[in-house]
């Protein structure tokens, strides 16, 4: 490659509040090539594209685009810059046509200007010509498909003469067909000098569509190479190189008996099928896979969220239909959801509101709520979970994320679940606070609850599992024993082993 | 900042006008005007306490008014015909409670935004009202003036009933369970819903609750004269809703109380007699109530932006 590189990111460092999520990070992109990005889950993937975009400023590390040192980038001013990103769910205006959203993106000028309407439809028209599109520019995009809706964003792009254009995870909505489309405007793209950032988990595309991949792991660059001289085993190597370092708490008592068992469980509209598997009392199985590959959507299912329609649910060897998160509730399922800042906790209710939330019946059998049980239940969690707080009446807004966590926890552990479900425990949660909820689950198994641990944190699945199953593409691919490497989990969750029962 | 902030302001504000009216003007005290203003508030304040359950879910219901002048006419008839009070009560009630039923099913049921349909069951029921009625006033039997008792012995029955009953709401929606659930469900409905609570059955149960107290409150206006017409609750569910807003039920769900929905109605309810007593033109109430009405949801806004409490 003779042409001097268009983007060039230098010992990019970023951390949120004391958690690194780059921590200098070398990358470049030449013209007129597709250069892969590749990383498991939290590897920095994303944070790397914002700071390319601008969304996010480096805490250090220099920027250079066009050869150009530059600093202060917003979104606003790397799009002039020639940069565009394709997101995996395009960010257009579902009731605007396609010429209009076009206009929206590449028209700028006075706010009261007269439109020039049929230069605005011919310049669509040719942009999805160019792309070898067949969308009518006065198509309104919610009548368009997912990839239809791909092409009018990269029409955009290309409106916008972007010389770089990243992409993330382009095909993961898309078909087969649909896919190789797809690709061949990117090689399009690639031709016509354009630089392509591709980010995806899928290898036989990178393999494909790149020349060379860069994979990141743990906020750091693990290394630069053509793809012509590397193979999937060496990525799948690189990629999760590393050790299980952490202590984690093992089981000490047998398993008892089968509690839950799932067969062939299907749901079509979460995109979840053929889900076979069976959870002991006092067992952890931890439930590994990429981001997307419908673990949250089986939790949903088991708590009655979106409802399975095909399969069958044995609780203690009974078949249950598990309609409503009630049903799920009285059958002692718990389901302590991801993203608790969102709806784990309630932010603006105090923690012992919080925690008695799911267990009012147990606790208030007159209906009348008994502040004296409810304080004691919430004091004595807090004891038991070491929460750190002002007290029982401390809102959940003023807790810290791992504290939240508890208080998410403390409230399932108040309904003396059956089967706990954890999705993703540990996420955004500090390094000792994730030791404490690594030690509460254990003894929460110890006690013989069924824990279903659903983490993206692979050390902390291997660690913690007594078993390992992985999901892809909303299917159970494998089922590993405890000891297994991580090279074979993610072979699974990467689509490169059949299913081995244990 | 004191957790009862709003509360505390608004009673506050009511103590001072009460204050000044004393200095000023001592002929407001005197009882009988004073009781029956209070008579003639006591039925909004009823619906005010369901108003507060409903928006505190994060719904509205501007159909109240409506859903009142419907169990005001259909009891009345009732009472035409002979029905025995108890009886004419307990169909008051149920007719409320079951146009809030309607409600209900249609905001939880088909989980369509509150505002809209409550404007349109409040535009259909008052029209096909009009239409049946044709605006004809029922008469009523001397039975049911103020429940057989003398004026002053039915006004005093009547208040004092409010204020207990409008206690008893406010006691039972901090004690009971499933007020809790309440402000769950207005908080973030999608947290009360991983929580195992069902937002659309504790929306439906708001909304029932509202229609029932809206048939009582009826019921209530019907023992006060010796008619009652078909727009006896036009322009309810503004009074109701403002005063639950100045009252500090915050319109985005979640937090209030009825001793704020109280003490809004009484501030807003006091302007019109405060006024007249001052010698200041009636022109003014309406704007003073709109300002207080502005000042109050500012309150919110600018809470809101601190980030809570």
């Amino acid at each position: 490659m003779s042409a001097p590189p268009i983007l060039e990111l230098r010992q990019i460092q970023k951390s949120f509040g004391g958690a690194w999520a780059l921590r200098g990070v070398d990358f470049d992109l030449y013209p007129g090539e597709v250069h892969a990005l590749l990383g498991e889950n939290g590897a920095g993937k994303s944070t790397l594209i914002k700071i390319i975009t601008g969304a996010h400023p480096p805490d250090a590390g220099t920027v250079k685009i066009g050869g150009n040192v530059v600093t202060g980038l917003t979104p606003a001013t790397t799009q002039k810059l020639g940069i565009s990103c394709i997101y995996q769910q395009p960010a257009l205006f579902p009731d605007l046509t396609v010429a209009e959203n076009i206009a929206l993106r590449l028209e700028t000028g006075a706010k009261l200007r007269r439109i020039a309407w049929p230069a605005r439809r011919a310049r669509a028209r040719d942009l999805l010509f160019r792309l070898g599109a067949a969308i009518s520019p006065e198509t309104e995009i919610r009548h368009l498909s997912m990839p239809e809706q791909q092409l009018v964003e990269i029409a955009c792009a290309i409106g916008a003469g972007a010389r770089i254009v990243i992409m993330d995870e382009p095909t993961a909505a898309l078909t087969q067909k649909e896919q190789q489309r797809l690709f061949n405007v990117v090689r399009d793209l690639r031709k016509s000098g354009v630089g392509v950032i591709y980010i995806s988990h899928r290898l036989e595309e990178i393999f494909a569509l790149a020349d060379r991949v860069t994979v990141l792991r743990d906020g750091q660059s693990v290394g630069t190479q053509p793809v012509a001289a590397i193979n999937q085993a060496t990525l799948i190597k690189m990629m999760v190189g590393r050790e299980v370092t952490q202590n984690y708490p093992k089981r000490t008592t047998p398993l008892g008996a089968v509690v839950l068992r799932l067969e062939n469980l299907g749901c079509a509209r979460a995109g979840v099928q053929d889900v076979s598997f069976s959870l002991h009392a006092g067992e952890i199985f931890g439930l590994a896979g990429l981001v997307g590959a419908g673990r949250t959507e089986l939790a949903r299912i088991l708590f009655g969220l979106t409802p399975a329609d095909s399969g069958e649910i044995r609780l203690h060897e009974k078949s249950v239909a598990l309609s409503s998160p009630q049903a799920a509730v009285a059958r002692g399922i718990a389901y302590v959801p991801e993203d608790r800042r969102r709806h784990g906790v309630v932010l603006e209710m105090a923690l012992e509101e919080n925690i008695s939330m799911a267990s009012h019946r147990r606790l208030f059998p007159r209906r009348w709520l008994q502040t004296a049980a409810e304080d004691r239940l919430a004091r004595g969690f807090i004891r038991d979970l070491a929460i750190k707080c002002a007290g029982p009446s401390a809102l959940g807004g003023s807790l810290s994320g791992g504290n939240q966590q508890k208080v998410a926890l403390a409230r399932w552990l108040a309904t003396k679940p059956i089967v706990l479900i954890l999705d993703e425990p540990t996420q955004g949660v500090d390094i000792g606070a994730k030791g404490e909820i690594h030690k509460i689950v254990r003894q929460l198994a110890h006690e013989g609850i069924a824990v279903l641990l659903i983490s993206s944190d692979l050390p902390e699945v291997l660690g913690m599992s007594d078993r390992i199953g992985v999901m892809r593409a909303g299917r159970l691919t494998a089922i590993l024993p405890r000891g297994s490497d991580a090279a074979t989990v993610m072979s699974a969750a990467l689509g490169q082993s059949e299913l081995d029962p244990v | 900042m004191n957790r009862y902030f709003r509360e505390l302001s608004v009673t506050g504000a009511l103590a001072i006008i009460l204050l000044g009216l004393a200095a000023f003007a001592p002929a407001f005290f005197q009882p009988q005007p004073l009781l029956s203003l209070a008579t003639r508030e006591a039925p909004t304040l009823i619906v005010a306490g369901g108003m507060a359950l409903v928006i505190i879910t994060r719904q509205i219901d501007i159909s109240v008014g409506s859903q009142f002048s419907v169990s005001g006419i259909c009891a009345g008839l009732l009472a035409a015909r002979g029905w025995p009070l108890p009886l004419v009560l307990i169909a008051a009630i149920s007719i409320g409670a079951l146009l809030g039923a309607l409600n209900g099913l249609l905001v939880a049921g088909l989980r369509l935004p509150s505002i809209v349909v409550t404007l349109a069951t409040m535009v259909t029921l008052r029209q096909g009202l009009n239409l049946v009625r044709q605006g004809e006033f029922v008469n009523l039997p001397d039975s049911i003036q103020w429940f057989g008792l003398s004026q002053a012995a039915g006004q005093w029955a009547l208040v004092i009933f409010t204020l207990l009953f409008t206690v008893g709401l406010g006691v039972a929606l901090r004690h009971i369970a499933a007020g809790r659930l309440v402000y769950a469900v207005g908080t973030d409905a999608e947290a009360a819903r991983l929580a195992g609570i069902s937002p659309q059955r504790v929306t439906f149960c708001a909304f029932v609750c509202l229609g029932g107290l809206t048939g009582l409150a009826a019921m209530m206006n019907l023992v006060q004269s010796p008619q009652i017409q078909p727009l006896s609750g036009q322009g309810m569910e503004l009074k109701v809703i403002a005063a639950v807003v100045v009252g500090g039920v915050a319109i985005s769900g979640g937090r209030g109380n009825l001793w704020g929905a109280l003490a809004g109605l009484m501030l807003l309810a006091c302007i019109a007699p405060a006024l007249t007593h001052l010698h200041v033109e009636a022109y003014w109430e309406k704007a003073i109530q709109g300002g207080i009405i502005l000042l109050a949801v500012m309150a919110d806004g600018w809470r809101a932006r601190k980030g809570g409490r």
